[in-house]
């Protein structure tokens, strides 16, 4: 932290007065500043505030799974399978061997973030050591690089998790590895995309000028500017990644039985889809309620966190 | 004498986190068949003038006037169908990059004729006919060649050239300039003003021409509005702009480097915060600024 | 200090492309700028000015002949210790800022690359020098104005110290009473630090303001070079230099 001489400033003022100040006094006001700013405009996008309460929602859900949880996720009680919603106790029915589906929503919410979380760090963090060497540097580096994004993007994604789960074995963090594997690839041409645009400005000429390397240019300027577009193709992305990862439980390929993930739970749940199909929807909805979260959520970013609007 | 525009009392409004920003406040001003230069710095509110005349202020900004009237019609009144009619029919106007108003993917010659019968109703041979008239008007040499061209294939001088023929042939009553020349080389900046001041006198029409540049505007108008922070402080004859008596004006003046008469230190302008508060000057021809 | 030679171009050829593509943007371009003097370099848009600069920072890397600054000759690579000695402000201030630094991350930066102690003092002095103030030091950009973004790029090249400062068309995006208090700010950094400046720009009387001696460059080529009394005197041999002079000089006087 900076121990400069700052201006006199008023000592007794509110912190939306410090935050909100247009001439900030050290790195640290200017960074909160910054932040405050674009929590406003985020704010301002009922939308958007609508998808972050759902996800704040479930993120207490998952924390606080074993308090709210009416029931033990795995208790059986074959006398009262298959019970409608409402009955018996159970609030959204119960499953086929006479559990709880509601505790086994709240406890698979737990795996649902587990997942998402792995993902969200690994694939967009690849993406982007990928992207922007490629884009930066061109030449034969950009050749090699963007080929190997082709090939891994011309494979169908399900396939290519299929293939991989089924080699590595099934189970949640192969099912994550798998997703890892076929979602970095996007990530890498926005990532590439968004460096050749900036390569060329004035301010990465200016700091070359300055006598940086190319890593430090691409590490301390080049990825603050390409993280933004990053983190909302994420956001946006979530769904479909929960999507994949309910497919490749939903096919068995996932987290295995008894663990109560969703797509395994609908998976579960098809049989019975007829005479019983709370089951089935139940889970369902969940999964449709936090993709639609994480859509709106990711729409409000690109609002506030759009370099191109941000930059006035 | 009749004036063709006359604009009371126009504000220009818009909202922002720290409340209501007044880009243009209250000013006045007419415009008979003559060549008006409005001179100001980047947020004067100059260009957005302009755009008002029009009708142009995108949400969320507010217009305000008591009367915007064209040969005595109030444009405030018209419905945004009868306002499209305006535009381009009776009032054109051009922008500072050409690159940015034609469209990319069709070719010059077709986007010109199609301006034109939008508004004539002419077959297609008429339009061909008048639109390589028109471009042989703004001194195009190969007219047939610049027909078939794509906009890329342009310069910046040739693009505007382009944008003044396209502007000019629904036979609007006013042109509206904003910085037409500033994207351009000094040497080609002179050949598309003295085209446009050629057409412009040809037919009688009124010229509204906005730049930051004193010495263009002062060589090429008959009379200047100076704004300040969205007010007009000054307006006086073109020829006598040297002779300004707003310390504003005074200050613009002095502070541009001077081939012939070198200085060691360029004045720098103090800016007056009288100059912001005081009241609007009024930009409206009166008997008296006719003689 | 003074006597040697700042920045001299002997027969340079700049290119963009390859083979078919190829584009000559400077031909056969000689001059020389002595150490502390000022020199500029005028022409419309597309004459391979700017090229000239982009040739000496490195920034365009195909180019033939001899470049030398400060008496050692350039190669294809420039050192970092290149970059201690000849900085660069850039055309546009909006472009070339990082939209997402502030001042002081901008100003950091750069004493970091180079090594410096006391980070603190010396951008504090430098954005005084600038006649900014340490007001600014924790702004981002579009806090700025224009003409305050221009001072952070001419903070930025001088808080490391260079003897040579290329300046590329520094006031041609600011208002004209801007320009003249930027204009000013460089008179009195040049009389300061002692440095030598190489100015591009296509504005006569700026470069008639700022520069002792003047090249006039058309089509890539430099058609003539001139001191700034016979320019001012519109005494020029070279009729692309006389039109450029009318025309510059002519709109005053129709007055």
């Amino acid at each position: 932290m900076s121990d400069i001489p700052s201006l006199p400033t008023p000592k007794k003022q509110s912190l939306r007065q410090w935050l909100s100040s247009d001439s900030p006094t050290s790195r640290r006001q200017a960074k909160f500043a910054a932040w405050y700013r674009a929590w406003l405009a985020f704010r301002a996008n009922p939308m958007a505030m609508f998808g972050l309460v759902i996800l704040g929602a479930l993120l207490a859900i998952a924390l606080f799974a074993p308090i709210i949880s009416p029931h033990d996720p795995f208790a059986q009680d074959l006398a009262a399978r298959l019970s409608p919603p409402g009955e018996g106790g159970y609030i959204l029915g119960s499953d086929s061997l006479g559990r709880d589906i509601l505790s086994r929503l709240i406890y698979g919410s737990r795996i649902t973030l587990y997942i998402v979380a792995l993902v969200a760090l690994l694939a967009p963090i690849v993406g982007l050591f990928i992207g922007t060497a490629a884009g930066y540097l061109g030449g034969w580096v950009d050749v090699v690089l963007m080929r190997i994004t082709d090939i891994f993007l011309a494979f169908p994604r399900l396939v290519l998790a299929l293939a991989f789960v089924s080699a590595l074995g099934a189970g949640i963090e192969n099912a994550v590895l798998a997703i890892v594997l076929t979602a970095w690839p996007p990530y890498a041409r926005i990532a590439r995309a968004e460096t050749l645009t900036i390569r060329g400005a004035d301010y990465i000429h200016a700091i070359k000028l300055q006598g940086a390397g190319a890593l430090r240019v691409i590490t301390r300027h080049i990825w603050p500017l390409c993280i933004s577009s990053l983190v909302i193709r994420v956001t946006l992305d979530m769904a479909g990644i929960i999507l994949v990862a309910a497919g490749l439980g939903f096919l068995g390929l996932g987290a295995q039985p008894p663990s109560p993930e969703w797509g395994a739970m609908i998976s579960a749940g098809r049989q019975f889809i007829l005479d019983h199909w709370w089951v089935a929807t139940m889970p369902g909805l969940a999964i449709f309620t936090v993709s639609l979260a994480f859509n709106l959520l990711g729409d409000g970013l690109r609002d506030v966190l759009d370099p191109k609007k941000s930059a006035k | 004498m009749s004036n063709l525009l006359e604009v009371e009392n126009l504000t220009v409004k818009f909202p922002t986190r720290s409340g209501m920003f007044e880009a243009v406040r209250d000013i006045s001003f007419s415009l008979g068949r003559e060549r008006l230069g409005i001179v100001g710095e980047s947020g004067s509110g100059k260009s957005i003038t302009g755009r008002s005349i029009l009708r142009l202020i995108r949400h969320p900004g507010i217009l305000e006037a008591k009367r915007i009237a064209l040969e005595g019609q109030d444009l405030l009144q018209l419905s945004e169908k009868q306002m499209r009619q305006v535009r381009g029919h009776r009032i054109s106007m051009i922008m500072q990059d050409p690159k940015f108003s034609l469209n990319p993917v069709m070719r010059i010659g077709d986007q010109i004729c199609e301006a034109y019968r939008l508004h004539a109703k002419a077959s297609k041979t008429e339009a061909k006919r008048k639109t390589l008239a028109m471009l042989e008007a703004v001194l195009i040499r190969d007219p047939e060649r610049v027909f078939r061209a794509y906009p890329h294939e342009m310069s910046g001088g040739m693009g505007q050239r382009i944008m003044i023929a396209m502007m000019l042939i629904p036979d609007p009553q006013i042109l509206i300039a904003d910085e037409p020349t500033s994207a351009l080389d000094v040497t080609v900046q002179k050949e598309v003003l003295e085209i446009m001041d050629k057409l412009v006198s040809e037919r009688g029409m009124g010229l509204i021409f906005i730049s930051h540049d004193l010495n263009v505007v002062s060589a090429f108008c008959d009379r200047v509005l100076i704004m300040y922070s969205g007010r007009i402080v000054e307006t006086c004859r073109a020829d006598k702009l040297h002779e300004a008596t707003h310390p504003y004006t005074k200050g613009l003046l002095a502070s541009l480097p001077q081939l012939e008469s070198p200085v060691d230190r360029l004045a720098v302008l103090e800016r007056d915060e009288v100059w912001r508060a005081a009241k609007s000057v009024s930009g409206t021809i009166t008997a008296e600024s006719h003689k | 200090m003074s006597g040697g030679t700042g920045i001299s171009l002997e027969s340079v050829d700049v290119w963009f492309g390859e083979g078919e593509e190829r584009v000559d943007a400077v031909i056969d371009a000689t001059i020389s700028v002595p150490l502390g003097g000022s020199f500029g370099l005028v022409g419309e848009s597309g004459s391979g000015k700017s090229t000239i600069l982009r040739a000496i920072t490195g920034l365009a890397p195909t180019w033939s002949g001899r470049i030398s600054v400060l008496g050692n000759n350039l190669g294809k690579t420039r050192e970092r210790e290149f970059y201690r000695s000849v900085q660069m402000v850039f055309q546009d201030p909006y472009a070339s800022l990082h939209p997402r630094q502030t001042v002081d991350h901008v100003l950091s930066e750069a004493l970091y690359l180079h090594g410096f102690k006391k980070p603190d003092e010396r951008i504090i002095k430098t954005l005084d020098d600038v006649g900014l103030g340490q007001y600014f030091r924790f702004r981002y950009p579009h806090q700025l104005s224009g003409g305050q973004r221009q001072r952070v790029a001419i903070a930025r090249a001088l808080i490391i110290e260079p003897s040579i400062l290329l300046l590329d068309e520094p006031t041609s995006a600011l208002d004209v009473s801007v320009q003249a208090e930027i204009l000013n700010l460089l008179t009195d950094l040049r009389a300061e630090h002692n440095l030598t400046y190489l100015m591009v720009s296509h504005d006569l009387a700026v470069v008639g303001h700022m520069c002792s001696d003047v090249a006039v460059m058309n089509l890539g080529r430099i058609v003539e070079v001139l001191d700034v009394a016979s320019m001012r005197a519109l005494k020029a041999d070279h009729p692309y230099t006389r039109q450029l002079l009318e025309a510059s000089v002519q709109r005053r006087r129709e007055v």
